[in-house]
């Protein structure tokens, strides 16, 4: 039997978004999948050593579900991120979800490679001391290579 | 039913349970049997997956009193 192979592009940046392809990531290769993650854009938040600034925002975000009813004016106050994301930190926690952390250490151990946009550290003059020592720096075509050969290929 | 090893994963989400099965099984030989403890639902399909799709056979799947017990096989 042939390896299977999956290939994601993880394009967001926020708390909410990161979840999938960690998740994703790290099940596939428990199910003996090889996988690649090309993290560009917003994306390449989730390659930073300190995982702390990715947040979740309320604002523009309707389908969040929320306490109680706030009204968008509410939602654009200073601090509304910050108490957001904390409540969501506290709510994963305690039904037992991974912390972003532990889940991207779990794909790290299963020989998930994880692929850096090399154009958007360039773009946004990112400083690769903060990025996690375990990513590659690649572009497009490098992905094209391993996303052309691949069973599943998602774009997150 | 007897078994080797035996891991609790209750109180863990999708997808620590299959992770967990997966860290639990390496370091067992063919033939020995792990037992796993979960208190997520959605454990019980993806369990089986997990047995589908890698080969190692699930031998049993059953809920007692809020948890669900499998025994799986490494192959």
């Amino acid at each position: 039997m042939t390896t299977k192979r999956m290939a994601i592009i993880a394009t967001k940046g926020t708390l909410d978004m990161a979840y999938p392809p960690f998740i994703l990531a790290s099940t596939a290769a428990a199910l003996g999948y090889e996988v690649q993650v090309f993290f560009t854009f917003y994306g390449l938040q989730l390659l930073r050593k300190d995982l702390s600034s990715v947040m979740i925002s309320p604002l523009a975000n309707p389908a969040m579900p929320m306490p109680i009813p706030m009204p968008v004016m509410v939602q654009m106050l200073p601090g509304m991120e910050s108490m957001a994301t904390m409540m969501m930190k506290q709510k994963l926690k305690k039904h037992g979800v991974a912390s972003l952390q532990e889940l991207r250490d779990l794909c790290l151990e299963a020989d998930v490679k994880f692929i850096a946009c090399q154009m958007t550290v360039d773009l946004f003059e990112f400083d690769k001391s903060e990025f996690i020592d375990q990513c590659e720096y690649g572009g497009a075509a490098m992905f094209m290579g391993f996303a052309g050969d691949t069973d599943i290929c998602l774009f997150i | 039913m007897n078994f080797d090893k035996e891991f609790d994963a209750s109180g863990l989400s999708c997808p620590l349970p299959i992770l967990k099965t997966k860290k639990a099984l390496a370091d067992m030989a063919s033939g020995q049997v792990l037992k796993l403890i979960a208190t997520d639902c959605g454990a019980v399909k993806d369990m089986q997956a997990f047995s589908d799709q890698t080969g190692n056979p699930l031998l049993s799947s059953t809920e007692e009193g809020g948890k669900y017990i499998f025994f799986m096989k490494k192959k």
